[in-house]
């Protein structure tokens, strides 16, 4: 059996070569690559972790404006039906005023025609008296062979023509 | 051909044979010698490997490759066998184990490669217990180390197990104690008692390949052939006896310092 027959002779390199070797292997690859390769590890990890987070957060936020959009839409939505309404009722009320306008309009100028009709009546009703008044100062002249006065004829027929 | 001539030493294989260096080289003006043997060629080349393999995993890709990914999962298991045994405070022992780990996995696959096949001679260095005796120094060193500065002196209580009625002491302890000597023991001893036997076995079975052959084509189907046969399979357990060992001298690395880091 080598391991004991070769000890005396073999166990000082053994121990020497196996702490050089091993040595280097702890410093080297234990110490100074094993961490990189872990923290490689350790940063995909954490990545993803938060990777993950940042699209729950993103879906969590679109949600929430969702929600948002859809409050303001309702709200856009009755604002719009009250302008909406506020206009129909603006409208009507213009519509009215102006009919009423219109109306007062043709009122007014219904009684300018009557009072003129009722002018050009009494107009024609004084020319009639003149007319008759002459026509009866006439009529005396040549019936009676009197001269009446103007406002003695104007007189006698205005109180005939109120007899009717 | 005479049959001493062709017989088999199955402890050839484990025969150190200085490279070079073997003459002046001594350590310091000790009398030491520190020759450079087939063994330490050996160390020398698992390291190496060991180091070319790790990296390969280097690459620091946030999509790891399969080396990278392959890599990844040593750390990764190494990580995880801390965090299992030891908690959150065993994560700095990852170096240390995943060295100790991944040295005596090379070591053991790179001692059962084919190489002879081209004329090279692949050298176990874990079937020498002068190499596992260190590696289970080093070990326990670390245990009554870590154990002492964290626990001080409290660290002697690991003796005496929870709940253990004090009349009970004076015989739980000592028997607690021989068990917790014998550690590094029985750490070195398993690693190169397994490496050396599954050696041995296969010596041994090649060499009845070889003489069986070597009496007749009678005695070849009856011996060689199934010794053959038998040598495929064993090759396979040994494959998986590298990686049990290995995994084995890590994880009672990590349970002892488990030890010392939470007492019990």
């Amino acid at each position: 059996m080598p391991q004991i027959a070769q000890l005396a002779e073999t166990w000082s390199s053994q121990v020497f070569w196996l702490l050089i070797f091993f040595g280097l292997t702890f410093f080297v690859i234990g110490r100074g690559m094993v961490p990189k390769v872990m923290e490689t590890v350790a940063h995909r990890d954490s990545q993803i972790a938060g990777d993950l987070a940042a699209a729950k957060a993103a879906r969590d936020a679109a949600d929430a404006q969702e929600d948002a959009w859809r409050v303001r839409e309702n709200e856009n939505r009755a604002s719009a039906q009250a302008i909406v309404a506020k206009a129909k009722d603006e409208a009507a009320a213009k519509s009215e005023k102006k009919l009423k306008a219109a109306q007062a309009r043709i009122d007014s100028k219904l009684d300018e025609a009557e009072t003129r009709i009722a002018e050009a009546r009494t107009a024609a009703l004084a020319e009639v008296e003149s007319v008759a008044v002459e026509a009866a100062q006439d009529i005396v002249s040549r019936l009676a062979g009197v001269k009446v006065t103007k406002p003695a004829a104007t007189k006698a027929v205005k109180e005939a023509m109120n007899h009717g | 051909m005479s049959a001493e001539q062709a017989k088999v030493d199955p402890m050839h294989q484990f025969t150190i044979e200085p490279l070079f260096g073997s003459e002046g080289w001594e350590l310091g003006g000790t009398g030491l010698n520190i020759a450079f043997t087939n063994s330490a060629l050996w160390m020398l080349i698992t390291t190496v490997v060991l180091f070319l393999f790790v990296l390969g995993g280097m690459k620091r890709e946030l999509v790891p490759g399969r080396w990278q990914m392959m890599v990844e999962t040593f750390t990764g298991f190494i990580d995880d066998m801390l965090e299992a045994n030891v908690g959150k405070a065993g994560r700095k022992y990852v170096p240390y184990i995943f060295s100790l780990f991944m040295f005596i996995l090379f070591a053991n696959l790179l001692g059962l490669m084919p190489l002879g096949v081209v004329g090279l001679h692949p050298f176990t260095f874990t079937s020498h217990f002068t190499v596992t005796g260190v590696l289970a120094i080093m070990s326990f060193s670390i245990v009554l180390l870590v154990g002492f500065w964290k626990h001080g002196l409290h660290f002697f209580s690991l003796f005496v197990p929870h709940g253990t009625p004090w009349p009970m002491v004076p015989v739980i302890a000592p028997i607690e104690f021989i068990s917790f000597m014998v550690r590094p023991f029985s750490l070195g001893l398993r690693l190169f008692v397994a490496m050396m036997a599954g050696h041995v076995l296969l010596e041994v079975l090649s060499s009845f390949v070889i003489d069986g052959w070597g009496a007749g084509v009678g005695f070849g189907f009856l011996v060689g052939l199934p010794s053959f046969i038998l040598m495929i399979g064993i090759c396979a357990l040994e494959l998986l006896v590298a990686g049990i060992q290995a995994y084995v001298f890590a994880l009672l690395t990590s349970l002892y310092i488990n030890d010392a880091e939470n007492l019990h």
